[in-house]
């Protein structure tokens, strides 16, 4: 592991001034970066694996960002609460597609570490980005390939990815995120903006190098998550039955009145570049009579256009699956 | 070389050290103050050897840095109970067999004991969901499920 300057700082201007270079948006820092390091649990992993080697840390994870409330119809989640410590509360009880998306992801020790800030802003699992022994990876090094398209790429993504990039965003939380039309406050040194969480990260057909949309100095400081007047759910497919990355993973949210799915909202994950929300699936339920065909018409349309390559050519067809799987469950419809 | 000086409580006894920030909670503890019961198993936290609590909660000290644990109380299999008085959950996986070779032992134990303290589960399955962040290569997973059961038997009697 390189060496590196380690801070800790007590309020969010602090931080958002001690971080000047545009380095949290980028896949890979070096030593002239300074990044924040909250629960620790990815950081550490590719420091140690020579992946990151950033200059300064600068540690926020004990900023005054531990609470969670209910303004309303919406959770403000701040961006230090553990991911165990959200899925335990109580304002999630009933809210499951987002407490299931935290209690299906990692296990016990890493949800206790992991926050949520952090969950959002993971890097991509990919072997080959997480390898700095491997040459070819359009992450790490712009324009020299990807060695993924013809390697092990079972767990890799099939949406928002070209021949250049199939990495996957691997956070379950992220995809009910986007699904719940939450959005992320952040603090920067020019003051505060709010975006939806489905604007935060960039896909890698647009650009590999460059994870998210965050500026120099920006802060993710909480979560807003509006509670629907709706049915979730969260089914999540995988090789083991714990602890371990999904395969594809289906994230619903649907309220049916009188056979119609007055509301819907869908997310996938496991397939997509970033944290999928799957808005031509549900172009086609909206305002439609529930129905097996039109789920399966509907998932179709989601996978149509996925790129595969010969480790993920089973993917289309088990995300198609899985999303008809989790539309029936969360409506209840059966024909 | 970065060097950072922190002061923390491990098992109930208060240490100020210096330590280079590269340091991780899991050397600390096994480096710097010679406690070896937790053991390192993958380094990337996957397996769960080096399970401890800090402030009470079960994490990972192989992906914690040193520097991080600032202030924090750390508890680890030395601190849970002595060899004259073993912890409920060190003598339930003595007398359910719930371990061969142990290299996994202190993590499972130290993650056992968290366990133990949640009240949000309660079936055989619900043991084995939120053990899995403790792999066992002897695979003597039926009978530490056994063990954490057996203690929770004894805790609702």
């Amino acid at each position: 592991m390189h060496p590196f300057t380690y801070t800790r700082v007590d309020d969010v201007e602090a931080a958002s001034a001690a971080v000047t270079t545009d380095a949290v948006s980028r896949a890979v820092q070096g030593p002239d970066d300074t990044v924040f390091i909250a629960g620790g649990t990815t950081q550490l992993d590719l420091m140690r694996d020579g992946v990151w080697s950033p200059g300064t840390l600068v540690d926020v994870s004990r900023l005054p960002l531990a609470d969670v409330e209910l303004d309303e119809d919406t959770l403000v989640v701040g961006a230090a609460v553990t991911m165990a410590d959200l899925a335990r509360h109580e304002a999630v009880a009933d809210l499951d597609v987002l407490r299931d998306s935290l209690l299906l992801a990692a296990s016990p020790q890493l949800r206790s570490m992991a926050t949520v800030g952090g969950n959002v802003l993971q890097r991509t699992r990919c072997r080959y980005f997480r390898d700095p022994e491997v040459t070819q990876c359009n992450k790490r090094r712009p324009g020299s390939g990807c060695a993924a398209i013809e390697g092990t790429a079972r767990t890799h993504a099939v949406l928002g990815v070209d021949a250049g990039c199939i990495a996957v965003h691997a956070s379950d939380l992220a995809v009910a995120l986007v699904t719940l039309d939450a959005r992320v406050r952040l603090h920067g040194p020019d003051g505060g903006r709010t975006i939806p969480v489905a604007d935060l990260h960039v896909r890698a057909d647009v650009d590999p190098a460059r994870d998210n949309v965050l500026a120099a100095g920006e802060l993710v400081t909480h979560l807003e998550i509006p509670v629907p007047d709706a049915r979730t759910g969260y089914l999540k497919v995988r090789d083991r039955a714990s602890y371990e990355f999904a395969l594809t993973s289906a994230a619903v949210v649907a309220r049916v009145e009188d056979g119609i799915l007055a509301h819907v909202a869908v997310g996938l994950g496991g397939v997509g570049s970033v944290p999928w929300r799957a808005t031509r699936a549900e172009e086609v339920l909206r305002g439609q009579r529930a129905s097996l065909a039109l789920f399966e018409q509907a998932a179709a349309a989601e996978l149509a256009d996925a790129f595969t390559v010969p480790g993920t050519d089973f993917k289309p067809e088990l995300a198609r699956r899985t999303l008809v799987r989790q539309l029936r469950d969360v409506t209840e419809v059966t024909a | 070389m970065s060097r950072h000086s922190l002061h923390v409580t491990v098992n109930g006894e208060a240490h100020a050290v210096e330590v280079d920030t590269r340091r991780s909670l899991l050397d600390l503890l096994r480096e710097d103050l010679a406690l070896t019961g937790t053991q390192k198993g993958c380094d990337q936290g996957a397996c769960g050897a080096c399970t401890v609590h800090v402030d009470g909660r079960r994490v990972l000290s192989c992906l914690t840095l040193a520097a991080q644990a600032e202030g924090r109380e750390v508890t680890t299999v030395e601190g849970i109970g002595t060899a004259d008085e073993l912890h409920p959950v060190q003598q339930a996986f003595l007398d359910c067999d719930a371990f061969q070779c142990g290299a996994c032992t202190a993590g499972q134990v130290m993650s056992a004991v968290a366990l133990l303290e949640e009240d949000d589960w309660s079936t055989r399955d619900d043991v084995r969901e939120l053990m899995s962040g403790n792999l066992c290569r002897c695979g003597a997973y039926p009978r530490i499920v056994d063990a954490v059961l057996s203690v929770r038997a004894t805790q609702e009697a």
